[in-house]
């Protein structure tokens, strides 16, 4: 920096940005520490956490064999809430999936450069989150073996096809489609890094393993030119798409005609609570690693600061819809509508869950509003737990308190969770913390290549002749 | 100075400690006439595709044929199925109406776009490879680390072993070898 101001200063002199790589770390300073991770001798924190995911795992498998063995009468569903912790664990994963492409496709095509410490953890996330997020309407099924003939479009021994009408096929596509190109797009970003980790590999057997995945990256520059059109034109695709898969699962319910799901505000309003409880989920994840991998300088308080913001954004968008939900309930003059938001909702036998979803994704996001704890780890650490606590009360509330009380009061029911709806939920984190562990021991959990673009030094036009970040005439701002 | 003893020389290769550098160096070799050169560095360095004289990818035709190709294939299969192989009658329903099929062509347009964009890159970049004559160079793990590689190819009408050899060392470059196909 040609700037004499330190980041301390940086962050209080509200005209100039704080530079993205902290303490001049020059290129080979970034793949130290970054790959260093990666080779180095298995740290015992990690050990004891890659355990626990897999003993949760290992909570997953059993509850999977209950449900398989026995049947899904095991879960606490039943009439009227015929959809209960399944379908909320559902809605709960994908969209937590939904900030990591947000991060990587999204504020890539808005050119926001402080998204290249975040963007390969955030995208990892997101396709760990799908997978388990797929094990919910999988498992639902009963018998998933047999599932691919109402899945897919596969005539069953009758040969009739699927409904392409019913939005839980639709889903079954948005999905699918999802996870598929949130891998690719991953892995497109991985491949430059799997090269750096296959050519400093010491040992035969990471030669080989990196070198397959490597598929023979040599960083020649008549590649990145095709390279980096796929990367923008992905980023450009998966945009939309992750923007129609949680319209596409909000249809799941606003296609439907019951009071409190046949809303049109469902699509925007399930998008923001995703990128809502994604961003949150992030927070936890990178407040962790940046802490137990001595991250702080490629993951500064601006990343921080700036994913709070967000969390403040969505938060409020959120609560916003939230408040239109009852305004419509009333301004309809629907009785069905208003009961269920006004006495069910409000006041009924989930007010307890309806008013932890306000606390939780309302009122705890606005103490971002102040600096002081928007820049303060320990409390943004319990508010992303928070966030994702009341985000998984939202698509709870929304499921069952819609089902419980229908138009006929003989109908009405309560859903008490039993042991099994409990414990499958719980195993889903075990799968996605087993499957994250893996991924920051063996994968570059920062995008390498793409923070050294960012360095100052990385400018072609920077003749400064050092390639140590201080000192070039370009800044790293984004 | 050759790496090895035998076979045909592929390319003078080298290395710069600066993108500058490289660029600088690319935009002489540009200008000088050379075609058949490339550079490995370990990101895409900003515009260097300019001076080296690359055209843009074509990627995007490739991307925007499968996207058609999903497009079309969405709405055959969606109105294949339902109107013309199994007609089902659900709920006195349209049997080929348009809005509920749209997130499904939506979904298999992007689908098979982004398949387009995927495949499609590394078949542009021959990639994956097993092999290719500038990994010999002794110090070419460095090009996915910390150093910015030229490799101007012999086979090039305007290589000379020592004018290149000079033209690339005014800029700064460093280990310039000549290694083998």
């Amino acid at each position: 920096m040609t700037t004499t101001l330190s980041p301390q200063e940086l962050e209080n002199d509200p005209s100039k940005r704080m530079p993205l790589v902290l303490g001049g770390k020059d290129f080979h300073g970034v793949t130290e520490a970054v790959a260093g991770i990666v080779e180095r001798k298995m740290p015992v924190p990690w050990a004891l956490g890659f355990l626990l995911a897999l003993s949760v795992l290992g909570i997953f498998g059993a509850s999977l064999g209950d449900l398989i063995g026995i049947g899904i009468g095991e879960w606490g569903n039943n009439q009227p809430v015929g959809w209960a912790w399944d379908i909320t664990g559902f809605v709960f994963w994908i969209g937590i999936g939904h900030a990591g492409t947000l991060i990587s496709a999204i504020l890539f095509l808005f050119r926001q450069k402080w998204r290249t410490s975040i963007n390969r953890a955030a995208e990892a996330m997101t396709i760990f989150a799908v997978l388990a997020a797929l094990q919910f309407p999988l498992f639902h099924t009963g018998r998933p073996w047999f599932a691919a003939y109402w899945l897919l479009p596969i005539p069953n021994q009758m040969n009739i096809w699927p409904n392409f009408r019913s939005p839980l096929l639709w889903d079954v596509f948005a999905v699918s489609t999802y996870g598929t190109v949130s891998i690719l797009f991953w892995f497109v970003g991985l491949v430059p890094d799997l090269a750096t980790l296959r050519d400093r590999s010491k040992t035969r057997l990471g030669q080989i393993i990196y070198g397959i995945f490597a598929l023979g990256w040599r960083g020649s520059h008549r590649h990145w030119v095709n390279y980096e059109r796929a990367y923008l034109m992905l980023a450009g695709l998966s945009t939309p798409l992750v923007l129609s898969v949680h319209t596409i699962v909000s249809f799941d319910f606003a296609v439907s005609i019951l009071p409190g799901w046949h809303t049109t505000i469902f699509p925007p309003y399930f998008v923001a609570g995703a990128i809502f409880s994604g961003f949150a989920m992030v927070m936890t994840l990178m407040i962790v690693a940046r802490k137990a991998y001595g991250l702080e300088h490629l993951l500064t308080m601006r990343h921080l600061e700036n994913m709070n913001k967000i969390i403040l954004a969505t938060g409020t968008l959120v609560g916003y819809a939230y408040g239109m939900e009852f305004f419509i309930a009333w301004y309809s003059g629907n009785d069905y509508e208003s009961y269920v938001f006004f006495v069910s909702r409000a006041t009924g036998p989930y007010a307890w869950a309806y008013w932890t979803m306000i606390s939780c994704n309302v009122l705890f996001p606005q103490l971002f509003w102040f600096k002081k704890l928007r820049t303060s780890i320990p409390v943004m650490f319990v508010i992303s737990i928070i966030v994702n606590i009341g985000m998984w009360f939202e698509r709870f509330v929304i499921i069952a308190t819609s089902l419980h009380r229908d138009f006929l009061p003989s109908s009405w029911g309560y859903m008490t969770p039993r042991l099994i709806d409990i414990t499958f939920f719980l195993g889903t984190f075990g799968l996605f913390f087993t499957l994250f562990m893996l991924f920051v021991r063996f994968l570059p959990m920062i995008a390498i290549g793409e923070v050294k673009a960012v360095l100052p030094a990385a400018d072609p036009h920077n003749h400064g002749h050092d390639s140590s970040g201080q000192g070039g005439k370009h800044h790293a701002h984004a | 100075m050759p790496t090895h003893e035998t076979g045909k020389p592929f390319a003078l290769v080298g290395y710069f400690d600066t993108p500058a550098q490289l660029y600088h160096a690319c935009e002489k070799l540009r200008d000088a006439g050379y075609k058949k050169f490339d550079c490995h560095a370990p990101f895409a360095v900003h515009g260097l595709e300019r001076a080296m004289g690359v055209g843009p990818s074509r990627l995007p035709w490739i991307v925007l044929a499968m996207g058609i190709v999903g497009f079309t294939a969405a709405i055959t299969m969606q109105w294949w199925m339902l109107a013309v192989d199994y007609p089902m009658n659900i709920s006195g329903k349209q049997l080929f109406p348009i809005p509920p099929y749209v997130p499904i062509t939506f979904e298999l347009t992007v689908l098979l776009s982004a398949f387009g964009c995927f495949f499609g890159m590394w078949g542009l970049n021959l990639l994956p490879m097993y092999f290719h004559p500038v990994m010999q160079h002794p110090s070419f793990h460095r090009a996915t680390d910390d150093k910015f590689f030229v490799a101007v190819e012999c086979k090039d009408p305007n290589y000379n072993a020592e004018r290149t050899r000079r033209l690339l060392e005014e800029d700064g470059a460093q280990e310039l070898l000549e290694v083998e196909s």
